[in-house]
């Protein structure tokens, strides 16, 4: 095991960095808790009672510097955590808009799930190659569960009904805990695994070895064509629904004028609940919908193949505001 | 033995105690210091039995493999959970000490509404009724943040019966709050102002806003669930078309308050004992009133800091975020004040003192790493790991219990007359700062390594440090035994108590006898000087 350290082994770049944060906060708090203790350990031996009968002390009722200081003083050292910890908690979540290695996991009770998009299928395992940025797209088939990676220094609730993402760049190959942090029933503490953190040469190599039944386009496009979503959808402008054709990653108008991003939970809503957001210029209660129909790996497979008609090669409009500190990356 | 007991058994004076026997004179008592014991002995109870499944979770967690099934734990550290936050933390303060010493010290005969404090003790047993039997049918397993839809739609326990519990004894909770506010408004003594009232009264003031302004929103949450659990309605459970994010909302609209409704009232009693055993005004006391409000306001708008990582969007988690750095500041200001008012004063070591010493420093450490959990980036490491139990530990037991056990001692001889003994007193006083360090330090180490809550088994590297817990919990629940012990051997035969045995300032020591009357006074108090006037100052100095 090594020797002793309350740091947990790092496995990306950003787990150094909220480390560095840690140890502010470790030092700021470990100064304070200072100054407490000893202040009230030296007032209470150098202003104890000697004898019963000692006088009354002479009442001091405050001094208005003072509290000013001890008021404004932390107020700053305060800012410069708040403002530290949320630039770095905006970049850890904020994933970059292109080139991200897409890994899909479904929680449920009590296991995890894990799709690549060349179509390997993993339970608990999830192998991701250095150097690359990782984005995971998180559902749920049931409760409330969270996909914690401590050597990541992240987590993310996994919520039934909606797609929760972020993303990291594994540093150091290694094996690694994987924990699911929200209590989601009686194995919810058996409902763990291990990130498995390979040089891109040996990731090569392990995706080369699964993959039975083709890829996640593949099997998307399969299920594309039996719900029959391909007789309305067609390619052209001519069907009873909107063309899909590079249309993810892209601002949609609505029919309430409203424009909004098909990303990932766009899709799954439109698909689940078609009526939710019309595209402008279609009617509402056509498409069925399919709450209910569909499981939450297929709907994954489905937005993947959703997404291979939007290739990356078409420049992508402007995205939306503020989402890209890090797309530069 | 005894001997030396320098009481005359033949004239002891008429006592709310003595007053009357039987168990009718308790269980339709009006006087508020009355209800006050009843309300005693019934979180005592409620202390034992949710230390007891502390306890029996410390024990699974001595191997990784633990001891006791899954389902078994989970329901131990629901049942924990839920009497420990809601059958004791919540009432303990307020309705014990607050019960008895709200009127006390503001020169009243009584609360407002005598009669509904009384109600709001049934309310309270009621609802105790109902979980317990939750509780012996089986047990319930969603955790005490009853987290949709697990709690909703896919628990087979006893949810129900346990929100019933939560929600009618919220009634209770707000029932107090109501009759405090009235009370401290209308029915202060003559000359008792504003600026001359107790901290502990501007604290259980604070409170009280929080108990009537936040609890209906659980009550209601809770109903929320029993119409989803029963009639699927779908409010939380998406398969239903609701949003399970919703009840996090509206679980911490309350609960995050809730927290402040648990360590105000501890914090009210500090100043007590601070002033008394320094025998010096508190500094700033201004500062410290004025804090308990902006504790109160401020609570309800951040409750969005446990939602960092469940979904909510990431500008409403920055305000949240700093929010709750905001909220640290009135706590940080009455440290710092009570840690002034020992500079320069005349400090002696009884019990109440040490617990006060406690206090000061744990909560300062619960308080600071609060500021962990605030900054984003951290909390989304550590949240949902044995770090937020080591935090909410630290302030609620290391603070919020340390400041009740310091009162019940500070009180004890104006409660029951007598004197407890001080030797066992200070000894269990160590033990539980001890054992209390022990348990619950290493957690923090812990859920940094990543060690998730609410894990009935645990890999194995986390070993060390979960035995060093549990060791801990054993000194601290001897800690909590002795007390126990003593307190009820000096109950009866402890030697009897003189009005003022600590020489300290206050209505309730200097003007009313001990145990006080019925109806508190012999005489209508008339107030003519600031609290905690220890040095007997002529001239009112007003500050803040």
């Amino acid at each position: 095991m090594g020797v002793f350290s309350i740091f947990p082994s790092r496995a990306s770049v950003a787990a150094g960095e909220v480390d560095a944060l840690y140890t502010f906060l470790l030092v700021v708090g470990g100064a304070m808790t200072a100054i407490i203790f000893a202040s009230v350990f030296f007032f209470a031996v150098r202003y104890r009672r000697k004898s019963p009968n000692d006088p009354a002390p002479k009442a001091i009722h405050g001094s208005l510097p003072l509290e000013i200081a001890w008021t404004v003083i932390p107020f700053l050292v305060m800012l410069v955590m708040f403002a530290w910890g949320t630039k770095l908690y905006f970049q850890n979540y904020t994933p970059p808009l292109h080139d991200t290695l897409d890994i899909y996991i479904t929680g449920k009770q009590w296991m995890w799930k894990v799709q690549y998009p060349t179509g390997q299928r993993e339970i608990n395992e999830l192998h991701v190659p250095t150097g690359s940025s990782v984005k995971l797209i998180l559902a749920s088939e049931d409760v409330i569960h969270s996909f914690f990676v401590p050597a990541l220094r992240l987590k993310h609730d996994v919520v039934p009904g909606s797609y929760q993402t972020f993303w990291f760049e594994p540093k150091e190959p290694g094996r690694y805990h994987i924990f699911c942090a929200e209590y989601c029933g009686t194995g919810h503490s058996d409902m763990g695994g291990w990130m498995t953190v390979m040089t891109p040469a040996d990731y090569e190599n392990w995706l080369a070895g699964g993959a039975n039944g083709g890829s996640m386009v593949e099997l998307g496009g399969k299920l594309f064509q039996q719900y029959g979503c391909v007789t309305c959808h067609v390619t052209d402008h001519e069907g009873r629904c909107p063309s899909l054709l590079n249309v993810f990653g892209r601002p949609v108008v609505l029919d309430d004028g409203r424009t909004v991003m098909a990303d990932e939970a766009y899709v799954r809503e439109s698909i689940l609940n078609p009526n939710a957001k019309v595209v402008k210029g279609y009617k509402h209660d056509i498409m069925p919908v399919f709450e209910g129909q569909i499981s939450e790996e297929g709907l994954l497979q489905l937005i993947v193949y959703v997404k291979s008609l939007s290739p990356p090669t078409a420049s992508p409009a402007k995205p939306a505001a503020s989402a890209a500190k890090r797309s530069s990356k | 033995m005894n001997a030396t007991l320098p009481f005359a058994q033949t004239e002891t004076p008429i006592n709310y105690l003595n007053a009357d026997y039987g168990w009718k004179s308790w269980l339709f008592a009006t006087d508020h210091k009355r209800i006050a014991l009843l309300y005693l002995f019934s979180i005592t109870a409620f202390f034992f039995v949710g230390g007891a499944f502390a306890v029996a979770m410390r024990i699974n967690l001595l191997t990784p493999e633990g001891i006791f099934s899954h389902d078994t734990y989970n329901k131990l550290f629901t049942m924990h959970g839920i009497i420990m936050v809601f059958f004791f933390l919540v009432p303990s303060i307020p309705a014990t000490l607050g019960n008895f010493l709200v009127p006390m010290m503001i020169g009243a005969r009584d609360l407002a509404f005598p009669r509904i404090n009384l109600l709001s003790w049934y309310i309270y047993i009621v609802g105790g009724i109902f979980t317990l039997t939750a509780v012996f049918q089986g047990g319930v397993d969603t955790g005490w943040t009853f987290y949709a839809p697990f709690s909703s739609s896919y628990s087979n326990t006893h949810v129900i019966l346990a929100a019933l519990g939560i929600f009618v004894s919220g009634f209770s909770s707000i029932l107090t709050g109501l009759n405090f506010i009235v009370t401290i408004h209308k029915m202060r003594a003559p000359g008792m102002t504003w600026n001359r009232l107790p901290l502990f009264i501007w604290g259980h003031y604070a409170t009280s806003l929080i108990q009537v302004l936040g609890t209906p929103v659980i009550a209601i949450t809770m109903v929320l669930l029993g119409l989803e659990r029963v009639l699927h309605a779908g409010i939380f459970d998406p398969t239903l078309g609701g949003d399970p994010i919703l009840f996090q909302h509206l679980f911490w609209f309350y609960s995050h308050p809730a927290v402040y409704i648990m360590i105000l009232p501890g914090m009210a009693v500090i100043s007590e004992i601070v002033a008394c055993f320094s025998r010096k005004a508190i500094f700033g006391y201004g500062f410290v009133a004025y804090s308990s409000i902006a504790i109160a306001v401020f609570s309800f708008i951040v409750w969005g800091h446990h939602l960092f990582v469940s979904g909510q969007s990431m500008y409403a988690s920055m305000v949240f975020s700093f929010f709750s750095f905001l909220v640290a500041i009135p706590s940080a200001i009455k440290v710092f004040n009570w840690t002034a008012t020992m500079y320069k004063g005349s400090i002696s070591y009884e019990t109440p003192m040490l617990y006060a010493f406690g206090f000061m420093g744990l909560f300062t450490i619960g308080g600071l790493t609060g500021l962990f959990l605030a900054t984003m980036a951290i909390d989304v490491h550590v949240t949902d790991t044995y770090f937020v139990i080591a935090h909410f530990h630290y302030v609620m037991v290391g603070g919020m219990v340390m400041a009740y056990m310091g009162g019940i001692h500070f009180w004890f001889p104006k409660i029951s007359g007598r004197l407890y003994p001080e030797g066992w007193a200070k000894f269990a006083a160590l033990l539980v700062f001890a054992g209390f360090n022990l348990t619950f330090f290493p957690q923090f180490i812990l859920g940094y390594q990543g060690m998730p809550r609410r894990y009935a088994h645990y890999p194995p590297e986390f070993q060390v440090l979960n035995v060093m817990s549990t060791a801990g919990a054993s000194i601290l629940a001897l800690g909590y035994l002795i007390p126990m012990i003593y307190l009820a051997w000096a109950w009866r035969y402890g030697p009897k108590s003189p009005q003022n045995p600590w020489n300290a300032k206050g209505l309730e020591w200097e003007q009313s006898p001990t145990p006080p009357p019925t109806f508190n006074f012999e005489h209508q108090p008339v107030v003519t000087e600031p609290a905690y006037n220890y040095s007997g100052e002529e001239q009112e100095v007003k500050l803040g």
